[in-house]
């Protein structure tokens, strides 16, 4: 009886760098060292710089009459048996191209994201949902492996490529032993004890049920102070549950900035929003998120404040994966303009110098300058220490005068929208989300809330369109599409008187 | 220095007779130039033949062995004129580049090198740069074929093949005096695989043995009255001549019965594909045994009339797969059947997708049309396909290429963005290289590219009065052509424009080849000739060279005085910093060691400290750096995602740079790791710490007693 034909079709999809043709490479040499034919293919070019590449690797069991098989130079929706993906929007890659099919493939994904230029630059959150890709990778495979591969590879200091190849090996849909692979690996001579112990931590890792890497819960702090403890009693007895985790996120990290006066009036203001709020209470609890993020604005002290932390230090320690026997000397990238540095002053003073032209035009060019500050040096560090000690004057500073201002015209407008149009303050509310940053980002969300805010003023305006300016405020940092939707807007809002 | 090292490479091209070579297609190809006695080759770098020119550049001992003369052509216009060499003498050379752009670059020479015809062997190996992953426009290298009258081959896309179709096509170009042109596509190039070596073969005639015995031969030289008899000759012996040697070597292959009333044909190097299709269809076995007549032309220029005639006679309808456009294949087969009077139609382009790679996906859904209008007691049920569901595929962000990881080229363009803001947009010319990344986003300035070193070129028509445009060249481009087309053209045509050259010490793109102004000492090449000196050579007057991209600010001032100078004439800044990628390749291990021997070495990489940063991403906007990059924002408050510098981090500066010429925000540091540190740096360290610490012990305490 004539022998079955033996195809195993495998696609790879990686990322430059990633040792993509590594693994290609390896598969081949597995194969061939177990009597197999093998081809591999790929078109490199200039996705070897950031982009995305796809390697195709064809195994052939050689058939008794010795003929050679026509091998196919790239993977047909339909026809592979394996897909190794480095990266999951890689893996959602090989599902969009049709390479994994319910009925035949094995996919091995790895769950760790390595984003693209798209969803880094984008002014907000960019970042494509992790959770469909990972279901329609169930869906639409035969078996679904899907770990984090890069953190196994960091956890067993190895690469990306040997972890890949250890869950291809633990997945057993090639049909050759673990030792086999190893062989190749030592064969190879290059890096064999951590291509080892990727290769291992993979095997292993493919033997587990897929899932998507844990995200941080953040349950609301417990308190450790008397004051604290009476302000979680405050937030439970007058605000409704659902804005609970956020207030008291909210306080803890007011207290923090400033003191418990400042906590006690984020308290009140944020209360004075719940009174007119109603189930489910979703304003209150954005409330909570937004207003303790503004009070909590990044001034010269807060930034002070927190670079010279002893959990500062231990965090870039570890972040910078510093050695036991090394040193560390860290420096700052600071750039404080006369602006910041009048707003830090009390107000009256602050102000006085801003007005006046002619100390402006004497002070202005000693803050021209970036400064590099080198916080890990006795002479910055008590620098800072001095400036993060002006936390006692900062409700007398300019800037606290100003913020809080902005803060109450806010509130005034959230509260007047909230019992009669609640999606629209809550609209409101989220625009906070635009005054973020320092120097020109900075200046340049504050004008985009004003404009937003200004549009919201000249009313009427629906919930909806307030959403729809803000995404436009986000779309580009030059303000093209926020002037255009604001145009549209009006121009909608127009309309009625002309219409008949 | 290259990007890597080829010696691993350069021992497979030693293979005697009978042993198994195995490896890459273009390493394949560059094995059966050395068997064929090739005299001398050329050529210039680019996807996907780099790996030919790498590994010949790295072989130069076996080559001296062999009596082969290897050179790194200056550009494919310089290669193919090297082809002049087959034109008086029996010489066997062969010249490989990029294509379709490096056959436009070659066209002048070989042009003459077609029309005057050759003497030994002359073959143009041509990385044919279509479909997924190519990184130039979408055009075929079969015109310049049919133009020039070069025959054309495009083997089946297996090792042994290819390495025949290398040593057929120099008995070809010999028996008709005319260049073969090699057709390798990507997907070729890469592919790996084994054949059966043969002893490497000197050649009968070395360069040297030819210049040592001057041949003349006016009949040969491009100039009236031979020009004229070129033409004559080209269509009265060198075309038969030709034809005749593919039909009785039988280049051409037939699969599949004998008969049929229908039939395919195809480009050899899609017969792979036309398989995988057919297989799919159940019409194939995984062998290649076909169901249904099969003509592959491994040959597709020219075509051969009587075995187009043999297979077609009997048949109502013949599918032709031919890959790009316009499809010169199916307009001269529909010629070939009417002048042998058939009746059977030619089915093409009507069956399958105009523009684009033919996958074996593409051509499957192409016989299934055909076959549906054709035969349709064989035709397969038209495929259902379920693509991913929109909300789903919409997840999946492009990847575009960027610039590496601390790649020096990213700070031009930053402060390019940043000047930007000073003097509002300019018209930007960009060239070809990694330096053309600018054009995407982060950065998404540039404005036209016209081709390799042309990017001062592009900007000639604009003599502005009062903003000039600038334009962006790489020093490989430079050294192409651009020191004459670009600056040269400049200086004479007094033109304003701004020029930056950007100068990373190799040719980067293609794997970092060495070039004239390359750094690295080579013994082989000469090295180390300035640009500067050789702008200032064609009349250039305004030069800067700024020797360290990364300092943004003084990149930035040397633009902005550029842009705003009142001295007439081009300005050129000349860009200055090593490839990153090569640059670490190198430093990397030297690190390594030096850490090992004990010696004080200071690591530096940037951080973000995610408590100051906002997430609004305005670095990543002025960077676009791989190790720049996002990750959940730990704060339980805030959503947007926090910038994030990964371990990838080489410490290039940028960022810090970008925080202070931007003014952009406090978050970024600077980690300075010391390993092996001295013991007085360990005292001092230890004091300065346990201050520190003292203090911050205190400050915490404060903190916890005013705490929640």
């Amino acid at each position: 009886m004539e022998k079955k034909f033996e195809r195993l079709n495998i696609a790879i999809l990686a990322l430059g760098g990633q040792g993509g043709g590594v693994l290609a490479d390896w598969i081949q040499e597995v194969a061939r060292h177990e009597g197999w034919l093998a081809q591999g293919t790929s078109v490199p070019g200039v996705a070897q710089r950031t982009g995305s590449t796809v390697y195709y690797v064809e195994l052939v069991k050689p058939d008794d009459k010795g003929r050679s098989p026509v091998m196919a130079q790239m993977p047909t929706p339909g026809d592979v048996d394996i897909v190794i993906a480095s990266e999951l929007m890689e893996t959602g890659r090989a599902l969009l191209r049709g390479f994994s099919t319910a009925d035949r493939t094995t996919l091995i994904g790895s769950s760790n994201r390595v984003y693209s230029i798209s969803e880094k630059s984008a002014m907000g959150d960019g970042r494509g949902s992790s959770q469909k890709i990972f279901d329609a990778g169930r869906q639409r495979s035969k078996r679904f492996i899907c770990f984090d591969m890069e953190e196994a590879a960091d956890k067993a200091g190895s690469v990306i490529s040997s972890v890949m190849f250890g869950a291809l090996a633990g997945s057993g849909a090639l049909p050759f032993g673990r030792e086999a692979f190893e062989h190749t690996i030592r064969e190879s001579g290059i890096a064999v004890s951590q291509n080892l112990s990727g290769f291992s931590a993979g095997f292993v890792a493919a033997q587990i049920a897929p899932a998507l890497p844990q995200v941080d819960e953040n349950p609301a702090p417990v308190p450790t102070t008397p004051a604290g403890r009476e302000f979680e009693a405050r937030v439970r007895a007058r605000l409704p549950t659902a804005a609970h985790r956020n207030a008291i996120h909210g306080i803890a990290r007011l207290m923090d900035y400033q003191d418990a006066r400042y906590a006690a009036l984020y308290l009140d203001r944020l209360e004075a929003v719940a009174e007119r709020d109603m189930a489910p209470f979703i304003l209150t609890e954005e409330a909570a998120r937004h207003l303790a993020l503004w009070m909590s604005y990044e001034d010269t002290v807060r930034v002070a404040d927190l670079k010279i932390r002893a959990s500062r230090g231990e965090r870039v320690q570890k972040e910078v994966r510093v050695g036991k026997e090394d040193l560390l000397q860290v420096t700052e990238f600071m750039h404080p303009r006369l602006q910041e540095i009048c707003e830090t002053m009390p107000a009256s003073i602050g102000r006085a110098v801003l007005n006046s032209k002619f100390l402006n035009r004497i002070l202005a060019p000693f803050f021209q300058a970036g400064r590099h500050v080198e916080t890990t040096s006795l002479h910055w560090f008590l620098m800072l220490r001095f400036v993060a000690s002006m936390r006692r004057i900062r409700p007398r500073s300019l800037r606290y005068v100003e913020e809080q201002e902005r803060i109450e015209e806010w509130l005034q407008k959230v509260r007047l929208f909230a019992r009669n149009q609640p999606e629209l303050a809550l609209e409101v509310v989220r625009c906070q989300r635009l005054i973020k940053g320092y120097g020109d980002t900075f200046d340049r969300g504050l004008g985009n809330f004003r404009l937003i805010m200004d549009h919201v003023a000249d009313g009427p305006i629906g919930a909806q369109d307030v959403a729809k300016l803000r995404e436009a405020a986000l779309a580009d940092d030059a303000g093209t599409a926020l002037a255009g939707a604001i145009g549209s807007s009006s121009d909608r809002n127009n309309q009625p008187a002309h219409q008949e | 220095m290259a990007e890597r090292s080829f010696k691993e490479e350069v021992k497979k091209l030693t293979a005697g007779d009978g042993e198994v070579f195995s490896g890459e297609g273009i390493l394949a190809v560059t094995k059966a130039l050395l068997q064929s006695g090739v005299a001398y080759v050329g050529g210039y770098q680019g996807s996907p033949i780099s790996h030919l020119m790498d590994v010949f550049a790295d072989a130069n001992d076996l080559l001296e062995s062999l009596d082969v003369h290897f050179e790194a052509s200056a550009s494919e216009a310089t290669a193919a004129a090297m082809l002049a060499a087959s034109v008086n003498y029996p010489l066997r050379g062969a010249v490989a580049w990029k294509s379709v752009v490096g056959t436009n670059v070659a066209s002048d020479a070989l042009s003459n090198v077609a029309s005057g015809g050759v003497t030994g062997g002359a073959l143009i190996i041509v990385g044919e740069d279509y479909g997924e992953g190519s990184s130039i426009m979408q055009e075929r290298t079969h015109a310049f074929a049919m133009k020039s009258q070069m025959w054309l081959l495009d083997p089946r896309p297996n090792l042994t093949s290819i390495v025949d179709a290398v040593e057929k096509g120099f008995e070809l170009s010999e028996a008709s005096n005319t260049p073969v042109m090699l057709e390798m596509r990507v997907r070729s190039c890469h592919m790996t695989g084994t054949f059966i070596a043969k002893d490497n073969v000197r050649p009968a005639l070395t360069v040297s043995d030819a210049a040592a015995q001057p041949v003349r031969d006016l009949n040969r030289i491009v100039l009236p009255p031979a020009n004229f008899l070129h033409e004559v000759e080209k269509v009265e012996q060198r075309w038969p001549a030709g034809i005749a040697f593919v039909r009785d070597n039988k280049l051409n292959e037939w699969f599949g019965p004998e008969t049929g009333d229908i039939g395919i044909i195809v480009q050899g190097g899609l017969y792979n594909n036309l398989n995988r299709a057919m297989e799919l269809l159940g019409l194939a076995d995984p062998f290649g045994n076909s169901e249904i007549p099969i003509y592959c032309l491994n040959v597709t220029y020219p075509l051969i009339p009587e075995e187009v005639k043999e297979f077609c006679a009997d048949k109502k309808a013949v599918l032709i797969l031919e890959e790009g456009q316009p499809e010169f294949i199916e307009h001269e087969l529909n010629t070939l059947v009417r002048r042998a009077e058939l009746d059977t139609r030619i089915v093409g382009k009507d069956a399958l997708p105009r523009a684009g790679e033919y996958s074996a996906q593409v051509i499957r859904d192409g016989i299934g049309k055909f076959l549906r209008e054709w035969a349709p007691a064989i035709a397969p049920a038209e495929a259902v396909s379920a693509p991913l569901p929109a909300p789903v595929a919409s997840q999946i962000p492009q990847r575009p290429a960027g610039f590496c990881t601390g790649c020096p080229e990213r700070p031009i363009f930053t402060a390019m963005k940043l000047l930007e803001r000073e003097l509002g947009p300019t018209h930007v010319s960009a060239d070809i290289g990694c330096h053309l990344f600018s054009i995407l986003p982060p950065f998404n300035i540039g404005n036209t590219t016209m081709g390799y070193g042309l990017g001062s070129a592009g900007a000639s028509a604009f003599k502005p009065k009062d903003k000039r445009a600038i334009a962006v060249m790489g020093d490989g481009g430079f050294w192409h052509n651009g020191l004459t087309s670009g600056i040269g053209n400049a200086v004479f045509n007094k033109d304003d424009t701004v020029t930056v050259i950007i100068d990373n010490g190799y040719s980067a793109a293609t794997g970092g080849q060495d070039i004239l102004s390359s750094r690295a000492e080579n013994k082989e090449r000469s090295t180390k000739n300035p640009i500067e000196r050789a702008v200032r050579g064609v009349g250039g007057g305004w030069v800067r060279s700024i020797n360290r991209t990364y300092d943004l600010q003084k990149m930035r001032d040397a633009l902005r005085e550029a842009m705003t100078t009142k001295e007439t004439g081009p300005k050129v800044i000349v860009a200055q910093s090593e490839c990153m990628l090569n640059k670490q390749r190198r430093e990397k291990p030297l690190v390594r060691k030096a850490v090992k021997d004990g010696k004080r070495v200071v690591r530096e990489r940037f951080g973000v400290d995610s408590d100051t940063c906002t997430g609004d991403h305005s670095c990543i906007r002025l960077s676009g750096c791989p190790s720049l990059t996002i990750k959940p924002n730990p704060d339980p408050l805030r959503q947007d995602p926090v910038a994030h510098v990964e371990n990838s981090c080489v410490g290039c500066g940028l960022c810090g740079e970008v925080s202070h010429a931007a003014v952009l925000c406090p978050s970024f540091y600077r980690a300075s790791i010391i390993t092996n540190a001295s013991g007085w740096e360990r005292v001092r360290d230890r004091i300065r710490h346990g201050v520190i610490a003292m203090l911050q012990r205190r400050d915490d305490r404060a903190r916890a007693s005013r705490a929640f």
